[in-house]
């Protein structure tokens, strides 16, 4: 198809030239994409273990809320976080509309339930097994967090790539809370959104593939990682 | 008797235990004292395993109690147990000893003094570094027993240790728990294999269906047993 | 090796916390963003004044709610009455023409109502409808569809009576319009600066242009700063003294695509629609 070799032929044209533009919105995506993947990773792991370990009444609806969480659209993500964030919202008057940082939020809010609810899963079956062992060392539930986590870490790391994959690849809540501001808050998904609005499908195309290229080398990195640390440990 | 952090003697009051309204162990009273292991028999469904766990603090009874009536003020911080299938870590051989002891609240010098004795025990010193869970079966068991071993219990608990092992394995976690009980330590052992419980018991508790039918020297058990059903598991026809 | 990942991602985030002192922020339409407009004004405007502008570009509509919240400092947009509303309302002061530029109805190469050529949009607008000829509204509340009903009006047509079957709203903004109406091989009313820029065209071309009802009048306006303290007035204000001043109505002038002038200054004359 045309449109496909074209665009193929100028993602790597793009990529070959080192056009700063392209470099910079990519970097802007990577630092918004990851620094929202860490912020949710600090709330969504801990209380993720914490499901996995935790009895208590109503943890079902606990864990079945945050499962449905998992398809919250970033859409709603995202006008949730712009009235919060609108000057005329509750937290207005920190001027974070139009910011990067709202992106990060709007992102980690979108990601945090993820990682919460795979990282119960992963960790329930490994609680199971450890359990008895944990509570004859005289290690509580409150102990076991840190524990599942750790030992947990390398299929943890599958659960944090996905949250990257969506973070990334959303385009919903970023588009809403940063504004695509040309050379502020224009990441990946939204300069791709702008470029098929703008009827320039080929330009849009090598965006998306320049995109995929950038997840698939996460993907790698952190498959070599998991790989090696499996082998370790 | 070690005072004044002795936990021992232990003493089980009308211990019983229901699950699924099901009865598993009834009325089951006895005294342990310090001295030679205590091997808990009978066939398969008795409840030892239940029993065992109801000792050491894992389960909670459904009727009677468990007492330590010696002088130490925390007895859980006396006692260990190690499993059928050991439960290690994904963590180095060396981190899984030292787990323990970090949670029991011993300095990093400690840790590393007790990790090092422990594994002289069981003879796993050449695999330190390597991967707990990457070891073979009977390397497992025996790092499991050298982590419960290095928290220097009073009280060590021992559920079928060998069950899963083949008889070379079982051979070296034999050794091991008769070093331990050479060095004081009063192992509680659950079994079904009348031999292993020949060669290692002092005294025997004899379960079958949720009750302690006997509980005495392991000679006098083995000699002359005061229940039909013992005599009839001696005599390997009590299958159930 | 986790928190080897961890430090990279802690190290890859010196994020700008707070917006710079200098730096404001315009609600705007995407027709004017789209157009490359603002791609070519703004770094002028930032050489002479020292003043970075962030364009968030939207539908009028929305520009002008982003104003009402009071989540940026200028609004830049195109539907007079609207304008006139929101100054009215006390939300924005300082009103300002700026420039106009002109709308295009485009179709389909085999032009079914057979428009092709007038310069009576009314007339245009009514043979559709009566040929029933797919037509793609944005729908979208912006200044282009605004202006796209007021000449449906004048054409004395409803066109939501031909609604799900030959008039498509899509809800969207100017580019997914053009997209639409290129795959379906339908009529769309387009501001000539995003017709210019627009590559995916297949069959489409202009087949109406020229009427004096299709001028687009914008309009510029500071947010009312007594409603909200936090408006950079001052540079807010500078920005737009600067885009009705001699220097700033050149810069727009001076915006040609294939040497196609798209938008004309008109900050000083009487404006050329009603």
């Amino acid at each position: 198809m045309y449109d496909l070799q074209a665009a193929v032929t100028q993602a790597i044209g793009l990529v070959a030239a080192g056009d700063p533009t392209l470099a910079q919105i990519v970097l802007l995506s990577l630092r918004v994409s990851l620094t929202a993947v860490l912020l949710a990773a600090l709330v969504g792991l801990p209380l993720g273990a914490l499901l996995a370990v935790a009895r208590f009444p109503g943890r079902g609806a606990v864990v079945a809320f945050l499962n449905a969480l998992m398809g919250l659209p970033p859409v709603v993500a995202g006008l949730l976080i712009y009235l919060l964030l609108s000057r005329a919202g509750p937290l207005g008057s920190l001027g974070l509309l139009f910011t990067p940082t709202a992106m990060v939020i709007a992102q980690a809010v979108l990601v945090a339930p993820i990682l919460a609810a795979l990282t119960r899963q992963v960790l329930e079956g490994m609680w199971e097994e450890y359990a008895e062992q944990l509570r004859s060392f005289g290690a509580g539930p409150a102990r076991a967090v840190p524990t599942l986590l750790w030992d947990g870490r390398f299929a943890l790391l599958t659960v944090l790539l996905a949250g990257f994959g969506r973070a990334s690849a959303e385009v919903g809540a970023v588009m809403i809370v940063g504004g695509n501001i040309e050379g502020f808050t224009r990441v990946m998904t939204t300069a791709i959104a702008l470029e098929t609005s703008k009827g320039d499908l080929p330009l849009a195309l090598a965006l998306g593939l320049v995109l995929m290229a950038i997840v698939l080398a996460v993907n790698a990195l952190a498959q070599g990682l998991r790989e090696r640390g499996l082998r370790l440990a | 008797m070690r005072a004044p952090d002795a936990i021992l003697p232990l003493r089980a009051e009308g211990l019983g235990f229901r699950a699924g309204g099901v009865a598993v162990l009834q009325d089951v009273s006895f005294t342990l004292a310090a001295g030679p292991p205590t091997l808990i028999l009978g066939p398969n469904g008795a409840g030892k395993s239940v029993l065992l766990r109801l000792l050491h603090g894992l389960l909670a009874p459904s009727a009677g109690r468990v007492a330590w009536d010696g002088p130490a003020p925390d007895p859980r911080r006396h006692q260990a147990m190690v499993f059928q299938r050991p439960v290690l870590l994904r963590r180095s051989v060396l981190a899984n000893l030292r787990y323990p002891l970090f949670l029991a609240g011993l300095d990093r010098a400690e840790q590393d003094a007790r990790a090092a004795e422990a594994l002289a025990l069981v003879g796993l010193e050449a695999l330190a570094d390597r991967p707990a869970r990457r070891l073979s079966g009977g390397e497992q068991q025996r790092l499991a027993l050298a982590r419960a071993a290095a928290l220097r219990p009073e009280v060590l608990f021992l559920d079928e240790p060998c069950a899963s092992l083949d008889p070379a394995a079982t051979g070296a976690v034999e050794q091991i728990i008769q070093a331990l009980a050479a060095r004081g330590t009063k192992l509680v052992m659950t079994t079904h294999d009348l031999a292993q419980a020949r060669r290692l018991a002092g005294e025997i508790a004899f379960l079958h269906r949720g009750r302690l039918l006997e509980h005495g020297p392991a000679a006098r058990f083995f000699a002359s047993p005061e229940t039909g059903e013992a005599a009839a598991f001696l005599r390997g026809e009590l299958i159930w | 090796m986790l928190r080897r990942l961890l430090l990279l991602a802690l190290l890859a985030s010196p994020l700008p916390l707070a917006a710079q002192d200098r730096t404001i922020t315009v609600a705007s339409t995407t027709s004017t963003e789209q157009s490359g407009l603002f791609g070519h004004i703004l770094p002028i405007f930032t050489r002479e004044t020292g003043i970075t502008v962030r364009v968030v570009a939207l539908g009028t509509g929305q520009a002008l709610d982003v104003g009402r919240r009071g989540d940026a400092d200028v609004v830049f947009v195109h539907d007079r009455v609207a304008e006139q509303r929101f100054v009215a309302e006390g939300h924005g002061v300082a009103r300002q023409h700026v420039m106009f530029n002109d709308f295009v109805i485009v179709g389909p190469e085999a032009e079914p109502a057979g428009i092709a050529g007038s310069r009576d949009t009314a007339a245009a607008l009514k043979r559709i409808a009566e040929s029933r000829a797919p037509f793609i509204s944005r729908g979208d509340r912006s200044g282009t569809h605004a202006a796209e009903l007021r000449l449906w009006q004048q054409a004395g047509v409803d066109p939501l009576a031909g609604r799900g079957a030959w008039y498509r709203e899509i809800g969207q903004g100017m580019g997914p319009t053009l997209n639409t109406a290129a795959a379906q091989g339908a009529y769309a009313m387009t501001d000539r600066g995003t017709w210019l820029s627009f590559r995916n065209r297949q069959g489409l071309r202009v087949v109406v242009e020229g009427d004096v009802r299709l001028f687009n009048q914008y309009g510029v306006m500071l947010v009312n700063p007594q409603r909200h303290p936090h408006v950079k007035q001052a540079d807010g204000q500078r920005f737009i003294d600067w885009i009705v001043s001699r220097a700033g109505q050149a810069a727009i002038a001076g915006y040609r695509i294939n040497g196609e002038q798209l938008f004309f200054p008109n900050a000083a004359q009487p404006e050329p629609v009603s």
